[in-house]
């Protein structure tokens, strides 16, 4: 229990340092950042007052000192208040992140269990076939397919299968003519958009689960539980899954929770380029329109995804291992 | 396979009434025991791929671009040209041309990565090691805050720090420094810890050493192959991480380099127009100058750890000792004689 408690208080500090980290960023940086971006707006056409003052009240071009400013500025934080969208005006950043977050929890969720299964899977039988052929080639191939820029192998994909052979659509998460429904047509549609970002991600990924998997598989082999399990004369699939990968699932789990975030920083490029509307191509072209409270909530929001996604890994990894239970 | 499982274990002992004498005698100095480790990283055939791939790319990035034809930013051609003689990966969308922008690329990727990896090596050294040696609230502290910069999403974070500094080669600099240096810090935290309990530290101790001595004389010396494995493994991410701000525009788009050069094919829609050769050179090398930091830090993995080290590089250690590496799932066994 106090396990968890002390996690728990370790994500509390995160994000409060996150949040810091945030309020504190525009406000630092060399000369009056609020009247540089208005400039900046400015210089692109015309723009509302309303704009105007919601960047007023997000870059502390106040009198107030700043200490109050960072308490009202929490107080906003933890009450859900993120300001106003510049780009999206007028819409608050919370409404724009939340149709971005599920779009992004999809392609993201999938990806990450397929690359996972995929991963493992193979790195299990590369561990238990130590020296084969297969042992000996899949290492190197996926460290290469692991080296590839997501940026670089996403327009390659959509180059090769969407414009040249035009197996898949090149764009967005959905077909734009139908409508949101429960219907076949627009959930095939759905999975149709999905398959090449989703497959540009597994690539790239699924070499650090491979290795992660293989590399502890094979610390796991040489115990003598393994030794006792094939002694008793259990068929080598038992003692393969039962016993060896089994026991090898579990280190794997935290990086589950690390590379979380590693993976949807990836991601940011993949949604990008296939402008699936999640939580990266949203970044991106926030950063592109200098809509810097939409820019910031969505740094809030990817911030406050993968610190929930760790405690839940923290809270499986007590499920599933009884040794940290007892501690 | 399980007849054949059945037989390991039988023989997963050291069959031998003599122990094998170990190749490199308990006492040497220690220039020659880090030649022994260079020697065995040499010996290994993904050691050997992955520094001659990073020998010529440093190659190409020092030497390239005063051989080079063309300017890598003067429009010398038509647009989009297919490579031929003349251009031989072609031109760009606005009639550069991209063989010598690769080249040039290269100079910008690189240092960036090697000035990057020392920056985060040296915090990381500092941070890790003070929060290993000092261990109490000092640990706490530093382990918190390294551990909190790790948690926070980089990528993300990279971007909007990007976008807050004015764009150029320090600023990204800056921005990687900061965001990548907990890694090291963490993995040097915990060999410190477990290093510090060691014997000749204790014998240091003793000694009257001081603090700082035996942290950097004593400690230090022993953690190498994880400190260079750990500066590998930043200028990786450095080379990464820089190319991908570029690729988003967040570095200075004027200067030539791989990731200024993926971000102009974009934006000129190089791939709807299919002109492939402006993405494939610069892509192909950032992935390939990964690839080849990666397969050197696998086999310090190897060489580091004998239970990941494959059959066939044993047997090599092995040479010329009357023993034999029987094939085996866990730690590799050595057995004398033939083969019954």
């Amino acid at each position: 229990m106090s396990y968890i408690l002390k996690r728990v208080v370790f994500y509390l500090i995160a994000a409060w340092a996150s949040i810091t980290l945030n309020f504190f960023l525009p406000r630092m940086m060399p000369g009056d950042p609020g009247s540089v971006l208005l400039a900046k707006l400015r210089g692109q056409g015309d723009i509302r007052p309303e704009v105007i003052d919601a960047m007023m009240k997000a870059y502390g071009v106040s009198d107030d000192p700043l200490i109050f400013q960072y308490f009202d500025y929490m107080r906003n934080i933890l009450t859900g208040e993120f300001g106003v969208s510049t780009s999206w005006f007028p819409a608050p950043v919370t409404e724009v992140i939340r149709t971005g977050f599920i779009w992004t929890v999809i392609l993201i969720g999938t990806a990450l269990i397929i690359s996972f299964a995929i991963g493992s899977i193979l790195g299990v039988i590369g561990a238990w076939k130590r020296g084969s052929w297969m042992d000996n080639v899949t290492p190197p191939v996926f460290v290469f397919l692991g080296s590839l820029p997501y940026f670089w192998i996403a327009p390659m994909l959509l180059f090769a299968f969407a414009f040249h052979f035009q197996w898949f659509p090149p764009r967005h998460a959905y077909n734009t003519d139908l409508s949101p429904t429960f219907s076949w047509a627009y959930i095939s549609s759905v999975i149709g958009h999905m398959i090449l970002p989703v497959i540009s991600v597994v690539i790239v990924s699924v070499g650090g689960w491979l290795l992660g998997m293989r590399n502890t598989m094979i610390a796991i082999l040489s115990e003598d539980y393994v030794t006792m399990a094939e002694a008793k004369g259990l068929s080598s699939r038992r003692v393969m899954f039962g016993y060896g990968a089994r026991n090898a699932l579990l280190p794997t789990l935290t990086s589950f929770g690390m590379s979380l975030g590693f993976i949807l920083g990836g991601s940011l490029f993949t949604e990008m380029i296939f402008a699936y509307p999640g939580l990266g191509y949203l970044l991106i072209n926030s950063v592109r329109g200098l809509d810097y409270p939409l820019m910031q909530g969505l740094f809030m929001m990817i911030t406050f995804a993968v610190l929930l996604a760790n405690l839940i890994v923290d809270l499986l990894y007590v499920r599933l291992d009884p040794r940290i239970r007892k501690s | 396979m399980s007849a054949n499982a059945n037989i390991d274990l039988t023989t997963a002992v050291v069959e031998s009434d003599q122990p094998i004498t170990p190749q490199v005698p308990p006492k040497v100095r220690r220039s020659k025991r880090a030649a022994g480790i260079t020697g065995l990283l040499l010996q290994n055939r993904k050691a050997a791929v992955g520094a001659a791939i990073i020998v010529f790319y440093l190659l190409v990035a020092f030497v390239g671009p005063y051989l080079v034809k063309y300017d890598p930013t003067e429009i010398v051609a038509r647009r989009h040209l297919a490579p031929n003689a003349q251009h031989w990966f072609g031109t760009d969308g606005s009639g550069k041309d991209v063989f010598s922008q690769t080249v040039v690329g290269a100079r910008s990727s690189l240092s960036t990565g090697l000035i990057v990896g020392g920056i985060v090596t040296i915090i990381g050294i500092l941070v890790g090691m003070t929060a290993g040696y000092l261990r109490g609230w000092v640990d706490d502290l530093l382990s918190t805050l390294t551990n909190i910069v790790l948690i926070i999403p980089g990528l993300p974070l990279l971007i909007v720090l990007a976008a807050f500094l004015p764009p150029g080669f320090w600023s990204i600099i800056f921005v990687l420094s900061v965001t990548g240096w907990a890694w090291g810090a963490r993995v040097l935290r915990s060999q410190t810890m477990s290093l510090r309990e060691k014997d000749f530290v204790a014998s240091a101790v003793v000694a009257g050493e001081g603090n700082m001595r035996i942290m950097l004389r004593e400690i230090l010396p022993n953690m190498m192959s994880i400190v260079v494995a750990g500066y590998l493994g930043a200028v990786n991410y450095a080379i990464g991480a820089q190319a991908g701000l570029e690729f988003l525009g967040l570095g200075n788009p004027s200067s030539v380099s791989w990731g200024n050069n993926l971000y102009w094919a974009q934006n000129n829609s190089a791939l709807l127009v299919g002109a492939w050769w402006t993405l494939i050179p610069s892509g192909l090398s950032i992935a390939l100058v990964a690839f080849g930091f990666s397969m050197i830090n696998y086999a310090i993995d190897e060489v580091t750890n004998p239970r990941l080290r494959s059959q066939r590089q044993t047997a090599q250690i092995l040479k010329g000792q009357p023993a034999k590496v029987r094939k085996s799932r866990g730690t590799p066994v050595m057995i004398e004689g033939r083969e019954s």
